[in-house]
């Protein structure tokens, strides 16, 4: 089992008069970044790599970013930026891109660079997650919705081959060229780092991840929904002539931990409260009906059972209540006696091989969540092991998704020691 | 859907290499109207009128309504190329060309490769040029009901805006609509809805017969670009209609009839 802690790093401004339960409403790409503070932006910045430091030191596997552009729910607009500097300022955790956004690169060839750099500076710790985007970001980088899926799979293999093949080459493809591609750059784990799919709602998606026989990480999606799109992952993997286990699928939910029932359910109340992901069930804010309907973005046919429930087919006004999301176990909040159970009941649900507790957001402050950490790495972590190993929940660094064999030894785990 | 008040053929063609829904109806010489960013949107007042002195041809473009996209088309560019040779194929001879918004683009962008092709050419609100004054509407940031209702001076006020922009669109309308959109993200996405360099090549139209309408209500397109289009084709007329939009063929159907009918004479 693969421990991950994630946030989408909030921009929290009370000031500003947006955020918090009081605060006014917001809708997607429609907050000028006039009321930008840096001083605001720098302070959160820098709690928030403080808050991963001190997670790997309670004893998170991995330290999750996500990426999101032109929105205060998410300050992560260059996330690699971030992963480097946690590259360089932890130690042990893998660091969990989920992930870049390969459709709005122009210049692939940078993804190729900045993340073998990453995976040489944290000696091999980078899982380099990928993601098509959402309407969002591929308007605030210009890139044509249209071509998303195409750009995607021509990201990719270029990625893969610039980091497994030496240079230099060319490459003249539909949507990407290059006279000379010779990086002087190489990943560090080989044969590179271990690329993950997160989704929501495409089945394009998840059948390219089955095929690619790439772990696939479902976002904060109800129960149900995703054990259905984890059995087309399922069905997929067999067409393709292998079996698909615990090591091939993720689950991304939110999880708090606190001191008392009472304490615990009023900062979970947080979480629906500030800067959050209109696009994501159960969030606040209100969706932006045009960039659910960006043309051609992801398939209006060829989706998800999530989908249904998911955002992206409302527009305005979609959240859940707090007591439904409650009720429905994607928000799990309480002392580590009252959230240990209902923790194992997800995992006997979906089985997922790679769990992310989602903390840490909306209006929670910088104690909210030290407290949360702290009480994970005393109980809850320990606990979730032990259930892990009595499920046979192997991640996917244990099993090969790939394959279904167990990793002896994994190579790409293996830190050298610095030379200091 | 379209108020048909006469019997419009509606067949699939095939042609160059591909296929597209066709309708045709009237008699004389040929008329090809191309549609804009929405899809075909139906046979119109206009069309009737036209008609009735012209053999007129309304396809769906590729990638619209139900003709098939072709998938190496990335620009307006390519797809004018390829419907020249689907004139062609058609067995057009010199033919009267009419493109609103978005088929205007797509006209302008044939007539200059091959101006011999045509006898005369109608602009009607045409994108692919920059205006230098205001910005073009962006149908991409905005739903399909929303730019309809943008593109109507007055919306309560036009006789066939139910039938452009029906306050209750059906299932299978709503995704003609995204069909279209989808289509018109491949060719026009960026640069938005114009091509920088249309502009230097409209010097070639200097023996076709142009004429640009515009209306002088537009939301959509500002006029500015129409003030281009005349400079840039020599001999051109920018013949602006108020009280309409963007839509002037469907605002005012029988003032814009008479105005293509006494340039096309």
């Amino acid at each position: 089992m693969l421990i991950g802690h994630f946030t989408e790093r909030p921009y929290q401004d009370p000031g500003s008069g947006y955020f918090g339960a009081t605060g006014l409403p917001i809708k997607d790409l429609t907050l000028s970044n006039e009321i930008y503070d840096p001083v605001v932006g720098s302070n959160l910045y820098n709690r928030y790599l403080d808050e991963k430091i001190y997670a790997e030191e309670m004893g998170f596997d991995a330290l999750m970013l996500n990426e999101h552009h032109s929105t205060p729910f998410c300050m992560g607009g260059a996330m690699n930026v971030e992963a480097s500097i946690l590259a360089r300022i932890t130690k042990r955790a893998k660091i969990v891109l989920l992930g870049n956004i390969l459709p709005i690169w122009d210049d692939p060839l940078w993804l190729v660079e900045q993340l073998a750099m990453i995976d040489m500076i944290s000696k091999g710790r980078l899982v380099s997650g990928w993601v098509r985007g959402t309407g969002r970001e591929s308007v605030s980088h210009n890139a044509p919705p249209a071509y998303n899926w195409e750009r995607f799979q021509e990201a990719h293999d270029f990625i893969v081959k610039a980091w497994t093949e030496p240079g230099p080459f060319r490459w003249e493809g539909k949507h990407y060229q290059y006279r000379y591609v010779n990086p002087w750059v190489r990943p560090y784990q080989k044969p590179h780092p271990q690329i993950m799919l997160p989704g929501v709602v495409s089945r394009d998606s998840v059948e390219w991840a089955a095929r690619q026989r790439i772990p696939y990480v479902m976002l904060a999606t109800q129960l149900e929904p995703t054990r259905q799109s984890f059995q087309i992952y399922a069905d997929t993997a067999k067409e393709e002539g292998y079996e698909a286990g615990s090591q091939n699928y993720g689950y991304l939910w939110k999880v708090h931990v606190d001191e008392t029932e009472e304490l615990a359910e009023e900062v979970a109340r947080k979480y629906v409260q500030g800067p959050s992901n209109p696009f994501l069930a159960g969030n606040e804010g209100t969706a932006n009906p045009a960039l659910m309907k960006l043309p051609g973005l992801t398939s209006r046919s060829r989706v998800l059972p999530t989908m249904k429930v998911a955002t992206a087919n409302r527009g305005g006004q979609l959240s859940r209540s707090f007591e439904e999301q409650v009720e429905d176990y994607t928000i799990i909040s309480g002392t580590p006696k009252t959230v240990i159970p209902k923790i194992r009941h997800v995992l006997e649900y979906l089985r997922p091989g790679s769990i992310f507790f989602w903390d840490g957001d909306g209006a929670m402050t910088h104690d909210d969540q030290m407290r949360s950490l702290r009480l994970m790495g005393e109980e809850v972590i320990p606990a979730v092991r032990e259930i892990a190993d009595e499920l046979e929940l192997k991640s996917s660094f244990e099993v090969d998704p790939k394959t279904g064999k167990e990793i002896q030894q994994p190579a790409d785990e293996i830190v050298v020691p610095a030379a200091d | 859907m379209s108020q048909q008040t006469v019997d419009v053929k509606e067949y699939k063609q095939e042609v160059a290499g591909s296929s597209i829904q066709m309708r045709t109806h009237g008699s004389g010489e040929p008329l090809l109207i191309l549609h804009g960013e929405l899809g075909f949107p139906g046979w119109m007042k206009y069309h009737d009128r036209l008609s009735e002195s012209y053999q007129v041809y309304a396809p769906s473009h590729p990638g619209f309504d139900n003709s098939p996209g072709i998938d190496w088309m990335m620009q307006v560019r390519d797809l004018a190329g390829w419907y020249l040779e689907a004139i062609e194929d058609i067995g057009l001879d010199s033919v009267n060309l009419l493109g609103l918004s978005f088929g205007g683009w797509l006209a302008a962008e044939m007539a200059v490769m091959d101006p011999g092709l045509f006898r005369k050419l109608v602009l009607v609100c045409p994108t692919g040029i920059k205006p230098e004054q205001g910005e073009i509407y962006d149908i991409f940031l905005n739903l399909a009901p929303d730019y309809l209702k943008e593109s109507f001076h007055d919306p309560e006020g036009t006789a066939e805006y139910n039938l452009i922009c029906p306050s209750e669109p059906t299932p299978e309308k709503l995704e003609l609509w995204e069909v279209a959109r989808e289509q018109s993200c491949k060719l026009g996405w960026k640069p938005y809805m114009y091509n920088p360099n249309l502009k230097h090549l409209l010097h070639r139209l200097k023996n076709l017969n142009t004429l640009v309408i515009w209306g002088r209500e537009d939301r959509i397109v500002p006029l500015d670009a129409g003030r281009i289009y005349e400079d840039s084709v020599p001999g051109s007329i920018l013949d602006v209609i108020d009280g309409c939009g963007h839509r002037p063929e469907i605002e005012n159907p029988k003032l814009f009839s008479e105005k293509v009918l006494s340039f096309l004479d």
